[in-house]
């Protein structure tokens, strides 16, 4: 990774009638980056693509990509991305290699049929090149849609929730496939996810969004390993274990308790040994959940959407 | 522009949806020549009733120009239709399958996507035109023969020799061609504003429809706007088989056609251009 920015995006702004889809955004994606683009369902995500691929037209704000203007240098740019937005959509009544052919012929570069082949065998379509689009299933043209994105070889590709409809295989196919272009092929991928777990295992950078606005945006190992720790434990007597807190320091490391479930902030060290403080005071610990803050965040605008 | 025009081309002739209009044209067609084959003389004889008094025909009247010319104006409302049933999937096609975003997406403008679209859909246009002529007037001049154009309007009786016809299908069908053209724009201006191709269809026949009752309603304020309705000057390839060819009048007949085809285009490209891409 190097500081060449290739996304930067400055107090976006898109809103459809009273919806504020997007609220002055401002992200940064610099080269050689897999850049984790988080949020849940109707954060704004799927908009602020479309806006970086010129689908929709921005009310507010700024785009460069690679460096340049969006809206002065389009064509200009759009030869260096490829990319899926949302549910992957081809001519159903065409080949999955016809359908590369037609879109190859307009990705501004040459594409050899060997190309074509090379590609739907990497997304493992090559024995069904010759089937129409309208036979596939949903995750085989999810694959095909990645298939078009790197058709012509392009240096940034933005990925709409890529393994959405595909099995755990699948997901993990798609995986090694992103840290392959990222480590390998050196592309600078922009991934879109709605599931932190997708975005913590390939992703270096990362920005949670949501209601249309920038949440929490850092490094990837930075954010997700926080020393500190909500660590619930699941005991069997409430009174006994308040009275063991009040005798001892643990208690100022409770947060909150809920009958005989007690939620603690720790560092990761500290679990064993309260683990152990209550063990050798007769307490029954019947479970041990730790929580990393982010995904506890993560997990809670979450669920206010759902 | 041209590959993309190719590429649009080699859609329309992927979709079913396209030889609908030449199937039908190529069904309706050779039924109409079988019914003239077995009810020709009469209707000949039904359309020269008010003048066999005066007149003596000789001949071979009953001629595949005769067939072709009725075929032409039988099928005024039916070849919009086949028309709008392409050109108003052009767009909203791409909206509903979702290939918007495909598209929009690669190094091309919105403007070449357009163009391109549209010009593949004239191109449609005039080879359902072709294959109409092919239809009805080499295969009505292979099972009728040749001979003289009977025409009557307007309570004139018009013969064309044999040798003075074919010229004026030629500019007859092109004129239908531009007529037809005209009719595509429109179906493709209803087509960049929304996503579902059946809205442009039959809003392209509803306007054409209306149009052509509001020019036949001969009541003085219809006839006042009917210079304003584009439709009045698509069936003008009539002018041709009038002697003289009032070619001032054709000529405004093409311009003000021109005119609408660059306003729906013109339109549908401004529209498309701003269009946010939401499918």
């Amino acid at each position: 990774m190097n500081d060449e920015k290739i996304i930067e995006v400055n107090l976006l702004t898109k809103h459809f009638k009273d919806l504020r889809a997007v609220n002055s955004l401002n992200l940064n994606v610099f080269e050689g980056d897999v850049f984790g683009f988080l949020g849940p369902n109707g954060a704004g995500k799927s908009t602020t693509i479309r806006m970086l691929l010129s689908l929709i037209r921005p009310n507010e704000g700024s785009i460069k990509l690679f460096g340049k203007s969006l809206q002065k240098n389009r064509i200009e740019i759009l030869k260096r991305i490829g990319a899926i937005v949302e549910k992957p959509d081809f001519y159903g009544y065409l080949s999955a290699y016809k359908n590369l052919e037609i879109l190859g012929r307009i990705s501004g570069k040459e594409i050899s049929k060997n190309r074509i082949m090379e590609v739907l065998e990497l997304v493992g379509l090559s024995k069904r090149y010759k089937s129409k689009v309208k036979t596939f299933s949903h995750g085989m043209k999810q694959r095909l849609g990645l298939g078009q994105a790197l058709l012509h070889d392009p240096d940034l590709i933005i990925l709409d929730e890529p393994t959405t409809g595909l099995d755990p295989q699948g997901m993990k196919e798609i995986r090694d496939l992103i840290l392959h272009l990222s480590k390998e092929k050196k592309k600078t991928i922009f991934l879109s996810s709605h599931i932190l777990h997708e975005v913590e295992l390939v992703a270096n950078r990362m920005i949670i969004i949501d209601k249309g606005t920038m949440k929490v945006e850092g490094e990837v190992k930075d954010l997700l390993n926080a020393k500190k720790l909500k660590v619930t434990f699941e005991t069997d007597d409430e009174e006994k274990v308040k009275n063991l807190l009040s005798q001892s320091g643990w208690g100022s490391k409770l947060e909150s308790n809920a009958k005989t479930v007690f939620i603690f902030s720790l560092e990761n060290n500290e679990i064993a040994e309260l683990n152990k403080f209550f063990v050798l005071n007769g307490i029954e610990v019947n479970a041990v959940i730790p929580t990393r803050s982010l995904e506890d965040y993560f997990l809670k605008i979450t669920d206010e959407v759902a | 522009m041209l590959t993309l025009i190719q590429i649009e081309l080699y859609k329309i002739f992927k979709k079913w949806r396209t030889y609908i209009g030449f199937i039908a044209i190529g069904v309706l067609v050779p039924i109409i020549h079988t019914a003239m084959v077995f009810e020709g003389a009469h209707t000949l004889n039904f359309m020269t009733r008010n003048i066999q008094q005066s007149f003596i025909f000789v001949g071979n009247l009953l001629n595949g120009y005769l067939v072709s010319y009725l075929i032409l104006t039988s099928l005024a409302v039916h070849i919009p239709f086949l028309v709008a049933l392409v050109a108003g999937d052009l767009l909203a096609g791409e909206a509903t399958a979702g290939t918007y975003r495909m598209l929009i997406t690669r190094p091309i403008s919105r403007t070449q996507i357009v163009t391109s679209k549209f010009l593949a859909g004239i191109i449609y246009t005039h080879l359902l035109i072709i294959w109409l002529a092919l239809m009805s007037l080499v295969v009505g001049l292979i099972i009728f023969g040749s001979g003289e154009l009977l025409v009557i309007s307007n309570q004139t009786v018009i013969i064309f020799e044999k040798n003075d016809i074919l010229w004026r299908f030629l500019l007859a069908y092109d004129f239908a061609a531009l007529g037809m053209s005209v009719v595509a724009s429109l179906a493709f201006l209803f087509s960049s504003l929304v996503e579902n191709a059946i809205g442009p269809i039959v809003s392209t026949m509803a306007v054409i429809i209306v149009f052509l009752i509001l020019s036949a309603i001969n009541i003085d304020f219809f006839q006042t706007i009917k210079p304003y309705l584009f439709t009045n000057y698509i069936l003008s390839w009539r002018l041709f088989f009038n002697t003289p060819v009032d070619f001032s009048e054709l000529i405004k007949a093409t311009l003000i056609l021109a005119g609408h085809i660059v306003f729906f285009f013109s339109l549908a490209l401004y529209i498309f251009n701003r269009k946010d891409i939401l499918t």
